[in-house]
């Protein structure tokens, strides 16, 4: 029942074909991994992470998002030598905060990608950095400029592979 | 199974997600100490808890020995006390049992050591409620062969006579009342001259002259004038002698050789018979009733009181003869005091 003045606010859920999650985190990881090989100077970007955002934010479930989160960091941590559960606690965290913020707000809109993905990056490597901390006692800064820099350029690659991502959605 | 709201979903599922990661963690993590990290968590989890069950479980004892159990020992501790008491109670009973065993062992033994002379132990059961006079009671009357004008001794020394007898007691006038006396005679210059009481604990020696010697600590015996009791008996010992230039004797303090304010137990001589020797002695042996040509024998009366006529001339006595001490326990007993 509508009443007189009341605005209902509506925000979209993006579904997605079948398999491009999958194919689109397996992508992501052998990129990551492909990439580090020859152009060291990409080890800035984080495409897993760039990934659980945007399908966060897309989808707009929040049990969704930290599923998938967990399912790319624990992916990402057998690839690495970091324990199984580091990068899993940082990106469970980031897809939860992601489908729940996502779930209230309009994020389509490019400065609002390029903003979110800013935060998330520095969420990210604050709960890595505190998970590293706790768990692993290994110190690590929490800020430091390469990091500063790595977030703008995940926020600007946000902004170019969002898009394209777009490209794979079922239309509603 | 557990009903979840739905907002709260996505929170619980993230929670039950980040908790498995770390359990993984921890399950890959050694620190330093070589051991996983989950085994730290585990064991850390844990113990706490542990120590907080051994400090509640130390609390709950300790209140418990400390307070409830202390109202038990409280009750405990009244009813030790009672029972401490009543052991004290016993302890000091069986120690004066044990000292009436020892006096009457002696007594006994004296008795055994002269049984030749017939002798009736009693235990002394009451005193004269007069103060100026020196009466006991005796648990043996006539019924027991007690009669007027016997003497009582005790293994220290002499203690006085019988005064009256009745059935079942009868009353003993000791040494120190004022209207008793005894026959007497110094150890060692073996100077007869009456001993009387005069109420007093000590006794007075007299019609001794100034000439004679006497020393403090010499020994008085009876001497066997008075009829009553058998010579060289223990009289008690001389205190200090002072001579008295007025009536030319001396002033002879005597101190009882019977204690005569703690008599519980006495023999009363049934006969007037002397004690017989000891083995070895060189005491001439003593005839019973012997008249003695010593006039002082007639100052003793049955019925008088035993103070001796100092005119009558004095005889050279024999040397001293010690009263034998009680030896072995008795062998046995006239009867019951």
């Amino acid at each position: 029942m509508e009443y007189p003045g009341h605005i209902e606010h509506h925000v979209e859920v993006h579904k997605f074909h079948t398999g491009v999650v999958t194919g689109t985190v397996i992508l992501a990881l052998v990129l990551e991994t492909f990439l580090l090989v020859h152009l060291r100077r990409l080890d800035v970007v984080e495409l897993p992470l760039l990934v659980t955002i945007y399908f966060g934010l897309s989808r707009r479930n929040a049990s969704a998002g930290l599923l998938l989160g967990m399912a790319i960091g624990v992916a990402q941590d057998s690839l690495s030598h970091t324990p199984l559960g580091l990068y899993g606690i940082a990106k469970t965290v980031v897809g939860f905060v992601a489908s729940s913020i996502g779930a209230r707000i309009d994020v389509e809109h490019p400065i609002s990608r390029f903003a979110l993905t800013l935060v998330f990056f520095h969420l990210h490597n604050v709960v890595f950095v505190l998970t590293k901390r706790l768990v692993l006692a290994q110190h690590e800064p929490f800020m430091t400029t390469k990091l500063v820099f790595a977030s703008l350029v995940n926020a600007g690659v946000a902004v170019i592979l969002f898009p394209l991502l777009d490209r794979f959605r079922k239309p509603s | 199974m557990l009903a979840i709201p739905s907002r709260h979903r996505s929170l619980t599922l993230l929670a039950v997600v980040l908790g498995l990661q770390l359990l993984l963690l921890a399950a890959q993590i050694k620190r330093e100490q070589q051991v996983r990290l989950i085994r730290v968590w585990a064991i850390e989890c844990v113990t706490p808890l542990g120590r907080a069950a051994a400090w509640i479980s130390d609390g709950v004892y300790g209140a418990w020995s400390g307070y409830v159990a202390l109202w038990h020992m409280r009750k405990e501790n009244v009813e030790l006390r009672a029972e401490r008491d009543q052991l004290k109670m016993r302890n000091a009973e069986l120690a004066g049992r044990a000292a009436e065993a020892e006096r009457l062992s002696a007594l006994l033994g004296f008795r055994d050591a002269h049984s030749e002379v017939p002798m009736l132990p009693a235990r002394v059961i009451g005193a004269s409620p007069d103060v100026g006079s020196r009466i006991v009671f005796l648990s043996r009357g006539s019924r027991d062969g007690v009669r007027r004008d016997l003497g009582v001794i005790t293994p220290d020394g002499v203690v006085g006579k019988v005064l009256a007898v009745f059935p079942d007691t009868s009353q003993v006038l000791l040494l120190s009342d004022k209207e008793s006396g005894v026959g007497a005679l110094l150890a060692t210059s073996r100077t007869q001259a009456p001993v009387n009481g005069s109420g007093e604990p000590l006794l007075g020696m007299e019609y001794v002259s100034n000439e004679v010697k006497v020393e403090a600590g010499e020994a008085v015996l009876t001497s066997g004038q008075d009829r009553i009791f058998p010579k060289d008996l223990p009289v008690g010992t001389v205190l200090e002698a002072k001579p008295d230039r007025h009536t030319g004797f001396q002033q002879i303090k005597v101190k009882p050789a019977a204690r005569l304010d703690q008599l519980e137990e006495v023999l009363v001589l049934l006969t007037r018979q002397e004690f017989a020797p000891r083995k070895g002695s060189d005491a001439p042996g003593g005839s019973p009733s012997t008249p003695s040509s010593n006039g002082a024998s007639n100052g003793a009366s049955s019925g008088a009181t035993a103070r001796v006529n100092p005119a009558a001339p004095v005889a050279t006595p024999p040397p001293a003869r010690k009263l034998p001490a009680a030896s072995a326990p008795a062998s046995g007993s006239s009867g019951p005091l």
